[in-house]
């Protein structure tokens, strides 16, 4: 499959590749499962992967949880550099409806208790 | 096509290209496929007269054994995952660490959540092909018909990415013996037009 791509083929290459390898875990803490409380609030996470754009990450953050580009931006870069940022936190429904949300919008996004 | 233009401000923006009747075709065959995808996923899950009754649906508690849908239709909880480790695979890593009522959790959330993110995903496929001129020509989206583009283009470079495994040191070219080389320029092009046009729409 070919197709004229025009002078904005090559795109803007790597620079926009939401892509950097996850940095190494200096220290995974083990949480025993009955020191989780039924009421403790979830957490939203978002995680890096090869393909979402930085500049749409942002952009969606910005949509689904009203931050400003700041506040985006700097989420965006946490998924970038460190493979994973906590977008929102909540109860379980709203946080349910978080991860809903960012998978319609094609990110790859899990939900979590928060320690 | 060239970059996408932003004419107006606020709910009368418009964002205005155009597209070469290649370029349309190539776009309206791989949404489309990425549809057919996500409608045999649906045909799949469990209809009962409960659900009839109700309306409530039920999809289907599994995760989709092909990478391409499993990528489109993500797990809502990751009980396996560690900060740091895998960040950037692992979508099928479930196992060690996972305790039953995690699993079960997982299996629950996406019975009761996959068939609405389907169709979340579908109406922006529709929204985005009705906007679309078969043959190419000139596209002018309302920020609702932006947003369903982006949407919809971005499913498809998940597909596409997935398909041709795209990793975070993929070259802009492939060697022309790689299988892949003649798909990698559409899925960057997909890229390009995906930035150009969330570029203006954020302006």
């Amino acid at each position: 499959m070919r197709v004229h791509v025009g002078r904005g083929g090559c795109g803007p290459g790597t620079a926009v590749r939401l892509s950097a390898p996850a940095e190494p875990a200096t220290s995974v803490e083990e949480r025993p499962e009955e020191l989780v409380d039924a009421d403790t609030p979830w957490q939203t996470i978002v995680w890096n992967d090869p393909v979402n754009l930085m500049s749409y990450v942002t952009w969606v953050f910005q949509k689904l949880f009203g931050y400003d580009k700041a506040t985006a931006t700097a989420l965006m870069m946490d998924v970038h550099h460190k493979g994973r940022a906590t977008v929102s936190s909540g109860s379980r429904e709203k946080v349910e409806g978080d991860v809903a949300k960012l998978h319609a919008a094609g990110l790859w996004a899990t939900m979590q208790r928060s320690s | 096509m060239r970059a996408w233009k932003r004419h107006g401000r606020g709910e009368r923006a418009r964002f205005v290209a155009t597209l070469d009747p290649p370029e349309a075709s190539v776009l309206r065959g791989l949404v489309g496929q990425v549809d057919d995808m996500l409608s045999g996923r649906s045909a799949a899950s469990p209809s009962d007269e409960l659900s009839a009754l109700t309306g409530i649906r039920t999809g289907l508690s599994t995760p989709p054994e092909d990478p391409v849908l499993a990528r489109l239709l993500p797990e809502f909880h990751r009980p396996d995952a560690d900060p740091g480790r895998d960040a950037d695979e692992g979508h099928d890593d479930g196992g060690a660490g996972t305790g039953p009522d995690d699993a079960a959790l997982a299996a629950a959330l996406r019975s009761v959540r996959e068939p609405e993110l389907i169709e979340a995903k579908r109406d922006a496929i529709a929204t985005m092909l009705t906007s679309l001129p078969t043959g190419g020509g000139r596209v002018e989206l309302t920020v609702p018909q932006a947003e369903a583009w982006l949407s919809a283009v971005n499913d498809v470079r998940l597909a596409l990415g997935t398909a041709l495994e795209v990793s975070e040191d993929m070259p802009e070219q492939l060697p022309p013996d790689d299988p892949r080389a003649d798909h990698l320029p559409v899925y960057h092009w997909l890229t390009w037009l995906q930035d150009s046009l969330v570029t203006v729409l954020m302006r």
